[in-house]
């Protein structure tokens, strides 16, 4: 309960933070963004886009982390967990991928580019859509948790041949991307302010909060499920 | 005789009996040869008609290349697997044989499969479409070749999965293509740069991601397919 109402103000004053604190060219005190070129009032996005983008991805590696947790112990459970830590990604996959191309939109001028980072974003998407179309067409119980296990570990291990690949195929337009004519090197350390950085971490640190408290809401769900068609 | 010696030898003749039992099974029914060849045919011809005459970039036609292949392996590749479950032939076969080597056998028949799909494909290919030029020869060669065996690597393990599954058809795709991806952005960038014309140099930044893609694959596969295989 107080975990729960710490977590709520954390949020709050994160929320308030990313859209309130002024955006200004000279910041006087503390309490204001300077601006950055190129980005201006847009790079507001940053505090709520990327913690999505990074669940969305983290949530993967804990659906996979179960998933080989299964397979080892055979515990009906480790699938629960699994699968909710999956549909959790999903969720914030495309809640990455919408924000993202809105953002697309206003600052390159379209709403998808495929530039690296928007494909496998994408096929983060595709992956999780697979693996909902696996489980949903096996009907054996273990059965779906065996082979959903077995094809996330697949889709792990392949995904990171984007890494490689994407660099060879075209450059970046995501700041802090090889082709940011502003500069190479990631965005959070090159051009954030300290008080960005604040904000963003504090951001960063709640949404994975509130994805841990999601998650144990839906595995305490779904035992209760399971628990109540064992008895009925 | 070492045992480990004696053990490895039943191992591989247990692999070559499977490619052998699967081979045998195609022979009879020429499913492959018929099916599949016709599958090829029908779908150049539809990029034939689709064309019309019209040149196309280099670019799109590498592609289109690429889009034939997994397709046409995306029609055959999943048989081996789902063909044990439907004659009700994979318990005993479990039986039968260790767990790697069904999965060795099978991927032995998917890659003599694919390879005679890629051959068929690329020759036709070659010869109905105009605008695809090839400038460096054996740059194409080894991209075909190595494409053509991560293809048949990553296609025998999604096969799996999905032969125990209740939706067979629509399903392969759906679970390949994510899976496929790397691999096919690779291949279409490599056989685009050769048929501009590349040196093996500046082609050998694919290469080494084809060959790592294939072993990474494969070494996933012989390590989860026993909980695939297994009930």
């Amino acid at each position: 309960m107080i975990l729960k109402g710490a977590l709520g103000v954390l949020l709050t004053l994160v929320i308030i933070a990313a859209f309130a604190l002024p955006i200004t060219p000279q910041p006087q005190s503390w309490l204001e963004f300077p601006l950055i070129p190129g980005l201006e009032e847009k790079a507001r996005i940053i505090f709520f886009h990327v913690p999505t983008a990074w669940l969305s991805v983290m949530a993967f590696l804990t659906s996979m982390v179960f998933g080989i947790r299964y397979l080892r112990k055979r515990d009906m459970l480790d699938d629960i967990r699994s699968s909710s830590a999956a549909g959790l990604g999903l969720l914030f996959c495309i809640l990455a991928t919408a924000t993202g191309a809105v953002w697309a939109k206003f600052n390159w001028g379209s709403f998808w580019n495929w530039d690296p980072r928007e494909t496998s974003i994408f096929v983060l998407l595709l992956i999780y859509g697979a693996y909902f179309s696996l489980r949903s067409a096996i009907e054996v119980e273990e059965k779906r948790a065996t082979l959903s296990s077995v094809y996330s570990i697949i889709a792990a291990v392949t995904v990171p041949f984007f890494v490689f690949i994407m660099p060879r195929i075209m450059t970046g337009l995501h700041p802090g991307a090889k082709g940011d004519p502003d500069g190479a090197g990631p965005v959070i350390e090159f051009k954030m302010s300290p008080n960005m950085r604040v904000v963003f971490f504090a951001s960063l640190i709640a949404f994975t909060l509130l994805f841990v408290w999601m998650f144990t809401l839906r595995v305490r769900a779904a035992r209760l499920e399971s628990h109540l068609q064992a008895k009925g | 005789m070492q045992p480990d010696e004696r053990y490895g030898r039943r191992w591989l003749r247990a692999t070559s009996a499977v490619f052998l039992k699967d081979w045998h099974a195609e022979l009879r029914t020429r499913y492959a040869i018929n099916a599949l060849g016709m599958f090829v045919v029908t779908t150049i011809s539809i990029i034939l008609f689709s064309l019309g005459g019209e040149p196309a970039s280099p670019e799109v036609l590498a592609g289109m290349l690429w889009v034939v292949l997994f397709f046409a392996a995306m029609s055959g590749m999943s048989r081996t697997f789902v063909m044990e479950e439907e004659r009700g032939t994979a318990m005993t076969l479990q039986l039968q044989a260790p767990a790697s080597a069904v999965y060795f056998g099978k991927l032995l028949f998917n890659l003599v499969l694919g390879a005679g799909l890629t051959l068929l494909t690329v020759v036709l290919y070659a010869v109905l479409i105009e605008g695809f030029v090839i400038r460096s020869y054996g740059v194409f060669i080894g991209v075909v070749t190595l494409g053509s065996i991560g293809l048949a690597a990553a296609s025998t393990i999604i096969a799996a999965i999905i032969a125990r599954a209740n939706t067979k058809g629509t399903l392969y795709p759906v679970l390949s293509f994510p899976i496929l991806l790397p691999l096919l952005m690779t291949v279409i960038n490599a056989t685009r740069l050769a048929s501009e014309g590349t040196s093996w140099a500046d082609a050998g930044g694919e290469f080494q991601i084809l060959i790592s893609y294939i072993v990474v694959v494969v070494t996933t596969s012989y390590l989860l397919f026993e909980y695939i295989w297994k009930d």
